[in-house]
């Protein structure tokens, strides 16, 4: 039947036996800009199974009609051997194991300018039978003494291309090595003299190699010798055999006395190092690109020069999601109220308007006002990251994030989480390992965002008076930046008590390249923007949206049946109803967010809330600046009245005893709970999106919640037995 | 002698590395197998960690890692400190 439509079923055919080409690489070579430029604008972001790294694929179309291959950027590695499951992806993608694709050819991309290192991957590879094609990116940062590409494809055997990704060079010589690689698929070899004992080792080894693996005599050693390098007591590795994994270990106790390890690389380097001088031609250790870098290092690395310029860069940046961002997030703010008002005019009053206005609308709203933070965060990590920058961040910051357990890569994120925790969590992604990923996520949302700004505004301004401390000091902005401290100080707690329980890490030790200095591309930077601008739409934005609905619905329902439904208001933000609500405070006591408020009453009577506040911190989930609107709704204050008027209400609300419901003490701990809690939706789904499971989002929501309940509780009751109210 | 105790901006060559075996694999897998010549160029404040230059890449490693790392035929001054200036 299908075969009547032209296209349609050769393209499903096509697509089904489409060859898998791998592009693999060391980190700071130039693999993405690669990438980009071989898939142009079609990448996908899609992920590797059962774990939280990313696997980016696009389609390539070989020239003269050699049909298309996927082409996948493998994440960046320096060898195969692995300690993590996240380091295994490299292997695992290149050799096809684990239920990943076999490729059928892999682009291994060198930098020119670091010929030898880079080629122990490459002769890693040939070692595996795994067909590639070298790719000599760079090369125009070495073009005083270039590398000869012949010379690498002798000692191989296989091909390599001179590139230069970043300005489109070479990129059609080696698409035309692609086509050539698939049709016939390369494989190199190379003769590495191990020591006589150490082939015996892998002998022994390579027997009990499950049978996936195998496939020929070289290929067998060499995933041998992958085992012996990677497998141990302690590595994190899965899907490992336990007969491998035991025949390995009973290999290195019988060879104690010998380093295995050092018999492996050290010979390998061997190889490369006598054939390195016909490869790079005249051994120069100071090209021009590294001693341009090496001068900037002198000011930029400096102990105190260096520092006081990361420190004003650091301040850019978080100056920049602070208040760059706020027209953006007030027009985008602003659009939705227009488009709510409009909805409102034209449609009559129903359930089914304010399900659009303020559930869909608002949950579109709660999506998009994220985007600045987001657009303008990966603005800076991309300039930061392919300038080589960033590296010199972790290398600065390693010293103040090592107590936490942490690496250097870890303050980015950690500083954008006092702008927003959504943008933060995402930020993760430019740390390698994923424990250290899943401790500062957790941690993140503890830092005070500035979406708490209006709440410690209301509730400061309510309940504490304008006095000095001795004169100087102004009471209310001391307590202002007495929170910042706070979450700061709270933030480093976190991470020192769940580095060291449920995430516990072993010490690894940090190795860090600092690449040379480099223009970083625009294009990279943008790409990098739309991508995570787009994935954060689609993953998170949905989760968003639905959880912004259910809220509405919580707030909404059941409705008071009073004799005219239009005056009666529908939710948290009341930014359309024009009417003002007659008696909204029993509309949203009577609703579900009200009960859950009185039903939660006992918890938070200790704590000094009344369910007027619980209320509140329901609302707050959209964002924790609803609070402000949901308590102007509960006590029944319109969008005119303005702020003041909410906090006289607050500051006049009585208990049926008569004693103010609001004190300075009840604001204390409702500023502490306010800080600790992750009463936050978006962060939740943004952490559910970045680890790919409701696990964590759960821990996360739970283990603050008890912080900031427990926190709340010891202020609130250590205020009282000291005689406050 | 080891690593970390070098003066900034000697030159030496590694002869042992100790240390946990991810340590020294992953440094070895870099080029730094011993026999390799290595320099401390720089070292981050607060006792935080060293700037190596090793095959003519920069990297960096926490002075107590470097403190695993054996060295021996030491030159000091063997490159004057490089002008900030050319």
């Amino acid at each position: 039947m299908l075969d009547h439509l032209p296209g349609v079923a050769p393209a499903q055919r096509r697509d089904a036996a489409i060859p898998v080409v791998v592009v693999v690489g060391n980190p700071n070579v130039g693999k993405t800009s690669l990438f980009n430029a071989l898939t142009g604008s079609n990448a996908r972001i899609g992920n590797y199974p059962g774990i939280t790294v990313e696997r980016r694929s696009g389609v390539l179309v070989l020239p003269d009609d050699r049909g298309a291959v996927e082409v996948v950027d493998v994440p960046g590695a320096y060898s195969l051997s692995a300690r993590s499951a996240d380091e295994q992806i490299a292997i695992a993608a290149t050799l096809g194991l684990r239920h990943l694709p076999e490729p059928r050819l892999a682009v291994v991309v060198v930098d020119a300018g670091q010929l030898v290192r880079n080629l122990y991957l490459v002769l890693e590879l040939v070692e595996a039978r795994v067909p590639i094609v070298v790719a000599l990116n760079m090369i125009d940062e070495v073009r005083n003494n270039p590398p000869r590409p012949a010379a690498v494809s002798m000692l191989f055997g296989v091909p390599c291309v001179a590139t230069d990704a970043r300005h489109g060079g070479g990129l059609d010589e080696l698409r035309a090595a692609i086509a050539n690689g698939i049709a016939c698929p390369p494989m190199g070899a190379v003769r590495v003299p191990y020591p006589a004992a150490l082939m015996r080792d892998v002998d022994r080894i390579a027997e009990v190699l499950p049978p996936g693996w195998r496939r020929n005599v070289e290929r067998d050693r060499a995933l041998a010798l992958w085992a012996l390098g990677s497998l141990d007591e302690e590595d994190d590795l899965v899907d490992i055999d336990p007969e491998l994994r035991a025949r390995c270990l009973d290999v290195r106790r019988a060879a104690s006395g010998r380093d295995l390890d050092a018999e492996i690389v050290a010979t390998r380097y061997g190889v490369l190092d006598r054939h390195a001088p016909e490869l790079c031609g005249i051994h120069d250790p100071h090209p021009p690109k590294r001693l341009l870098s090496e001068r900037l290092d002198r000011f930029l690395l400096h102990p105190k020069l260096g520092f006081a310029i990361f420190v004003a860069l650091m301040l850019l940046v978080f100056h920049a999601l602070f208040s760059w961002a706020d027209p953006a997030i007030s027009l985008v703010e602003a659009g939705i109220g227009l488009v709510q008002r409009a909805v409102v005019t034209v449609l009559p009053h129903t359930v089914l308007r304010d399900l659009l206005t303020e559930g869909v609308l608002g949950g579109v709203g709660n999506v998009v006002v994220f985007l600045p933070q987001i657009l303008l965060l990966f603005f800076f990590i991309g300039l930061l990251e392919d300038s080589g920058y960033m590296s010199r961040v972790a290398f600065l910051m390693d010293r103040l994030m090592k107590p936490l357990g942490l690496h250097g890569r870890a303050f980015v994120p950690m500083l954008s989480g006092l702008a927003c925790a959504v943008p933060a969590i995402m930020a993760t992604r430019t740390m390698e390992r994923q424990r250290d990923r899943l401790l500062t996520m957790l941690v993140v949302p503890l830092m005070t965002c500035s979406a708490r700004l209006p709440v410690y505004t209301l509730i400061i301004g309510a309940l504490f008076p304008p006095t000095r401390f001795w004169g100087v000091f102004p009471l209310r902005a001391m307590l202002l930046i007495g929170m910042y401290c706070f979450s700061v100080l709270l933030t480093i707690l976190a991470a020192g008590v769940l580095g060291r329980t449920i995430l516990p890490g072993r010490r690894v030790p940090l190795i860090l390249e600092l690449p040379p200095y480099r223009l970083p591309s625009l294009t990279v930077t943008l790409r990098l923007m739309v991508e995570r601008a787009l994935v954060f739409l689609k993953e998170a934005g949905t989760v968003i949206l639905v959880l912004t609905i259910l809220l509405w619905a919580l707030l909404s329902f059941p409705r008071l049946d009073v004799g005219d439904p239009a005056a009666l208001p529908a939710a948290a933000r009341d930014t359309a109803t024009a009417v003002a609500p007659p008696n909204p405070r029993t509309a949203i006591e009577h609703s579900y967010a009200g009960r859950l408020g009185r039903a939660l009453e006992p918890a938070l009577t200790p704590l000094g809330f009344d369910w007027g506040i619980g209320v509140g911190l329901i609302g707050s989930f959209a964002a924790r600046e609803v609070f402000v609107s949901t308590m102007a709704l509960v006590y029944g204050i319109g969008e005119n009245d303005g702020a003041v008027s909410l906090r006289e209400r607050i500051r006049g609300e009585r208990r049926e005893d008569g004693s103010p419901v609001y004190t300075p003490l009840v604001g204390l701990s409702l500023l502490v709970f306010m800080a600790l809690a992750c009463q936050c939706m978006s962060t939740l789904a943004v952490v559910h999106r970045e680890t790919r499971s409701w696990r964590w989002p759960l821990f996360l929501f739970t283990y603050t919640t008890t912080l900031a309940w427990v926190a709340s509780f010891l202020v609130y009751q250590t205020g009282r037995l000291l005689g406050f109210e | 002698m080891q690593l970390a105790d070098t003066p900034l901006n000697a030159r030496s060559i590694i002869a042992r590395l100790d240390g946990s075996r991810a340590f020294r694999r992953r440094l070895m897998e870099l080029g730094l197998v011993p026999g390799t010549r290595v320099e401390v160029v720089g070292k981050a404040p607060l006792g935080g960690p060293f700037e190596l230059l090793a095959r003519g890449c920069s990297l960096s490693i926490r002075r107590e890692d470097a403190n695993a790392i054996e060295v021996t035929d030491v030159q000091v001054g063997h490159r004057s400190a490089l002008p900030l200036v050319p």
